[in-house]
Formats: structure tokens, C-alpha cells, sequence
């Protein structure tokens, strides 16, 4: 017998699928929300073309044009390198505000709040993506520098422990920046307060050494966190003393990450819903 | 009957604004409840309450049996909502909401993947299947976000404002899909400022006004509120001339025409008389006129008194 089936698409819902949704395992929200995130960030050509030349040209002019005066000999990019290094992590970091603060402001957020899953994991998706992001240019401005001149002394070791400082510091600097995307009323207002992070590696020993500054920039330059982390990355990579510059670090991400993790949750309780 | 949404003496404030005031109301299990209002009576607030992102400041309200504020997840696994703004993800593609959705809802890969290829075939969404929301048509998107809400089919689904914005051919294609969902056993909770709406769809109309419920029943005990008949003078171009309600009786009907007899049109060429039922908006109208205390006349005392 020919089974006749109905012209016309189906129905949306047959009667008999009406039933709550199944119970979620454990961290199936986060895996679906980092893989949402590293695709925003896959399909986001500005930012990803911005991460690819930035690296090259802060290089190019801390080695080229400003190194020069800097060290004569030619050494200020072995100097440099973890001061750039830095300074396009926190860029990278920096586009985390914008788009934790384009999921508050569109509908997208009450979608996930009114599942029964934990709706915080966006935020996880975000900041793992971040991460995943800005270790990728974080090669990038390593593989430049070896080309312009960059010669790190550092054995495996030395090279895990950089790699484990500059992670947790993109870590602590993308909690911050989604927290700061929370706050914000809008994306552009987003970008706006973001930026202001973008300078603290300027007021350090990112690119030139800290006896050199002023007297009142020193104080600044020593009591702030880029400081120790780049001395700690410094003396992974090129063999530097680490003095306790890397308690410092430490204890300035953790201090970090715990902030914003705190301060994240406050908003996203009260901001989820009202908007 | 079973009750799919119970709410009693709900209450919400934003500063000094009260916003609900002691609002009530039962919602059948399976049958489509319309809460109709003008922009700014809460209609949103009521919604963000029954969907859990809004803790109400007074009253209790439950959804599907349990308590949107002890038991929040509960109810979650069995609403739904297409909220006021489109909830889809600009950036991914029709196909990608929908598996994201798939996933969060807990279906597995495959399940979700044949439920992503159901839906768009049933919204029309196939050609568009692989471009980034962003690209889409306002009718496209609305689409898509009803079609999110149906990836796993709950038995709550609160729509808010469903067709606002719409162009009239997209509106209607979005009632024959509500219509069907309702059709399939849903219990399906929309607001609306369109009073044709809230009649094409819903089996009970609630009227918001002053944050409580100002008028409640089916579209026809709603517009038998307003009394009977309206007998309406039309000129030749079936302008409307006057209009004349009645209490349904014969003598009102009389009362009505008689009246028309002294208006100078009714002689005219071409005029003519037409008996209909009164529209959902001399109901709405009326109430909510009497709401805000304007000018008193017979049709909303006549509300008052069998209110
Ligand atoms: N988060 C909020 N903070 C302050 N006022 C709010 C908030 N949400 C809604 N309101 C106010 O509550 C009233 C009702 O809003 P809403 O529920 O959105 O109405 P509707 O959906 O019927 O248009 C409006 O006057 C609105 O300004
Ligand atoms: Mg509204």
C-alpha cells in the first residue's frame, strides 16, 4: 500500500513530542557556548586581521624605529618582546567587553536565562575563547620576533613557565574585560572603558627599564601588575633574575581573576532580564 | 480542567512606579491565552515573571505546576520563549541556532540535526539555512527565533508581542504557525496590542490596564460586554457615518434605527445600514477608557457593573 503523506510542510509540533527538555550532562552548556564563542571569534574578520598586524607592526616599530635610540647594539628586542607581547594580548583581550556586552544588549541572553542551564557558561564560552585566541597571537608576535632578531636563551622549561604566566594573564585580563562588558550600558561604551587597560603597559617596565621613568611614574611603574609579569616572562625567556617578581605576578592575576569573577556574577545577577 | 499557568496577587515595582498591582489569572492547560494591553501596561514584565527573569516583589505565580520562584529550573525545562527582541545569534547561521539550541536543549548531535532540518523546511528557511542571521529579513528572523523556541517542543510557550513590526504577510503566516502549535496541545501565552490578534488566536483575552486585569473572557463574552449589536450608517462609499450601539434587544434595535431617522445623511443617495457585532476595539476601548477614569458613559458602567 502507497502511504499518502500530506501536501505541505509538516506541523511544527505533533502533539504527542509536548515534554519538558531533558536534564543537560555536566558541562555541555560550556563546551556549546566555547564553541559558539571560538566561532564569533573565527567569523569577526576585523579583530582576527587586527591580531595578525598588530603583532607586525608594533615590532617592526619598537625594533626598527625606536630601538635604535633605545640600545644601539641592536639587543632592544630581546628587551621587548614580552612588553609587545602583552600589549596584543590585552588588545585581543580587550574585544571580550564588546562581545559579552553585545549578548547582554540583545535577546540572546533571555533565551539561555529562561533554560534550565547554568546561563553564566556564555561568559565561560567568552573567556576560554579569548584565551584560545590570544595564546594563537601570542605565536604570532614570538614567530615575528625571531625573524626581526628575537634570540630567548630559554630551555623547556623556561619556555613552559612563560607560556603558563602569559596564559594566566590573558586569563586575568579577559575576566576583567568581560566583567568591564558587563558593566558597560552598551557595546561602544564597552570598547570605551576597555581601553583605558590598554595603557598600563605603557607605565611599566614593558619598554624601557623602570629606573629610567620619571620618579611618580616609577611608583606607578612598580606598584601595578604588567610590571612583574613582563620581569617574570623576561626572565623565563632571556634568563633574567626573577627576584620575586613572580610571586608578584601570581599574586596579581589570582587577585585579578577573583575580582572580576566576583564582581561578574554581581552584574550578570542584577543585569540579566533588565534591560 | 488542569491548570497550566496559575498567578495570584502578583505584584512589581521598578522605583516608584508599581507597575503590577495584584495581578490574577488562570490559564487552561492547552489553550491559547491572549493578555492584551497598551505599550508600557506591564504585558513584558508579567511575561518576564513567568519566565523566570523577573522575581516578582508580591504574589505567587506557577507554570506548569511549579513555583517560578522556589522551583525555577523546573519550570524552565517546560516553557519556551520568543521574547519582544529577536533571541537568535546574529553571527551564526539560521542552521547553527538551531543546532546550538539542539545541543542546549539536550538532544544529542544527530537528534539535533534532524530536528535543525525539520524546522527550517517548516519555516520556510532551507535557501537561507547557511547565511549569518544578520543577513536576514525582520519576517525571517522572527521565524527563526519561534523556530528556536520549538527545537525541543514544551508544553508552555510564551510569546511576546509575536508580530509587532511585521509586514501583514508574515503576520499571518506567523498565526497559522501558532495556531498549529495550539493545535498540538501547547498552552500558548501571548501579548498583544493587536486586538484582531488577540481574536484570531486566543480562546481567552485578558485586558491589562493599571497593573491588574481589567477585563477577562472569551472574544465573544468580551464583546457581548459591550452590549449588543452596533447598527452603523454607511454613505455611498461605505464610509462610516454613524455608529449606534445597541442593548440587543428589539427595542434597542428600534431606539437605534429611530435615531438614525433623524440624521440628515440617512436620506442621502447610496446611504446605507449595517447591523454587525461590536469589534474587539469598541470592547477595549471602553475599558480602558474606564480605567484611567475618563469621561463616564453607558458602555463602560455597563462593564463596571457586570465586571
Ligand atoms: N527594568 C526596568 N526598570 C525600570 N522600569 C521598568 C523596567 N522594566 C519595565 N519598566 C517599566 O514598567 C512599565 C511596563 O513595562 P513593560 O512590562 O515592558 O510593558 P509592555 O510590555 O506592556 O509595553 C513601563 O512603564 C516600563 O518603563
Ligand atoms: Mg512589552
Amino acid at each position: 500500500m502507497t502511504v499518502i503523506t500530506a501536501a505541505g510542510p509538516a506541523a511544527p509540533v505533533r502533539s504527542d513530542e509536548l515534554r519538558p527538555r531533558p536534564r543537560l550532562g555536566a558541562l555541555t552548556a560550556e563546551a556549546v557556548f566555547i564553541r559558539r564563542s571560538l566561532t564569533h571569534s573565527l567569523r569577526d574578520g576585523e579583530a582576527l586581521l587586527m591580531a595578525i598586524m598588530l603583532p607586525v607592526m608594533l615590532m617592526l616599530l619598537f625594533t626598527f624605529v625606536f630601538g635604535g635610540a633605545l640600545d644601539p647594539s641592536g639587543g632592544y628586542v630581546d628587551y621587548v618582546v614580552p612588553g609587545i607581547i602583552l600589549l596584543c594580548a590585552g588588545f585581543g583581550a580587550s574585544s571580550t567587553a564588546l562581545y559579552v556586552a553585545r549578548d547582554m544588549s540583545s535577546g540572546v541572553i533571555d533565551r539561555f536565562r529562561t533554560m534550565p542551564l547554568h546561563a553564566g557558561a556564555v561568559l565561560t564560552g567568552h573567556v576560554v575563547a579569548s584565551v584560545v585566541r590570544n595564546l594563537l597571537a601570542t605565536a604570532v608576535v614570538i614567530g615575528v620576533a625571531v625573524l626581526v632578531g628575537f634570540r630567548p636563551t630559554a630551555d623547556l622549561a623556561g619556555w613552559l613557565g612563560a607560556i603558563g604566566m602569559i596564559a594566566l594573564y590573558i586569563l586575568a585580563i579577559t575576566w576583567l574585560f568581560a566583567a568591564i562588558g558587563l558593566a558597560a550600558g552598551s557595546p561602544d561604551a564597552a570598547s570605551g572603558y576597555g581601553f583605558i587597560l590598554l595603557f598600563l603597559p605603557y607605565l611599566s617596565s614593558a619598554f624601557v627599564p623602570v629606573e629610567t621613568l620619571p620618579e611618580w611614574l616609577q611608583w606607578i611603574a612598580e606598584n601595578q601588575p604588567v610590571t612583574p609579569v613582563i620581569e617574570t616572562i623576561r626572565s623565563f625567556l632571556m634568563g633574567t633574575p626573577m627576584e620575586d617578581s613572580g610571586w608578584w605576578a601570581l599574586g596579581w592575576c589570582l587577585a585579578i581573576i577573583a575580582f572580576a569573577a566576583w564582581w561578574g556574577a554581581w552584574l550578570f545577577r542584577r543585569k540579566a532580564g533588565r534591560r | 480542567m488542569t491548570t497550566a499557568i496559575e498567578v495570584h496577587g502578583l505584584g512589581k515595582r521598578f522605583g516608584r512606579q508599581a507597575v503590577l498591582d495584584g495581578l490574577d489569572l488562570a490559564v487552561a492547560e492547552g489553550s491559547v491565552f491572549a493578555l492584551l494591553g497598551p505599550n508600557g501596561a506591564g504585558k513584558t514584565t508579567t511575561i518576564n515573571i513567568l519566565t523566570t527573569l523577573v522575581r516578582p516583589d508580591s504574589g505567587t505565580a506557577r507554570v506548569a505546576g511549579y513555583d517560578v520562584t522556589a522551583e525555577p529550573d523546573a519550570v524552565r525545562a517546560r516553557i519556551s520563549l520568543t521574547g519582544q527582541q529577536a533571541a537568535v545569534d546574529e553571527v551564526l547561521s539560521g542552521r547553527e541556532n538551531l543546532l546550538m539550541l539542539g545541543r542546549l536543549s539536550g538532544l544529542d548531535a544527530k537528534g539535533a540535526r534532524a530536528r535543525a532540518g525539520e524546522l527550517l523546511e517548516r519555516f520556510d528557511l532551507v535557501d537561507a539555512a547557511k547565511r549569518p542571521v544578520k543577513t536576514y529579513s525582520g519576517g525571517m528572523r522572527r521565524r527563526l527565533d519561534l523556530a528556536l523556541s520549538l527545537v525541543v517542543p514544551t508544553p508552555v510557550l510564551f510569546l511576546d508581542e509575536p508580530t509587532t513590526g511585521l509586514d501583514t504577510r508574515s503576520r499571518l503566516e506567523l498565526w497559522a504557525v501558532i495556531a498549529e502549535i495550539a493545535a498540538a496541545g501547547a498552552t500558548v501565552f501571548l501579548t498583544t496590542q493587536y486586538l484582531e490578534e488577540a481574536d484570531r488566536l486566543a480562546d481567552r483575552i485578558a485586558v491589562l490596564d493599571g497593573g491588574r486585569l481589567v477585563a477577562e473572557g472569551t472574544a465573544a463574552e468580551l464583546k457581548a460586554r459591550i452590549g449588543g449589536d452596533v447598527v452603523e450608517l454607511r454613505g455611498p462609499d461605505d464610509e462610516v457615518l454613524a455608529e449606534l450601539p445597541t442593548d440587543g434587544t428589539v427595542h434597542g434595535l428600534r431606539a437605534a434605527v429611530d435615531e438614525l431617522d433623524r440624521h440628515a445623511a440617512s436620506a442621502a443617495p447610496g446611504a446605507h445600514v449595517i447591523v454587525r457585532r461590536p469589534s474587539l476595539d469598541d470592547v477595549f476601548l471602553a475599558i480602558t477608557a474606564a480605567g484611567h477614569g475618563r469621561d463616564r458613559n453607558p458602555a463602560t458602567d455597563l462593564i463596571a457593573s457586570k465586571g
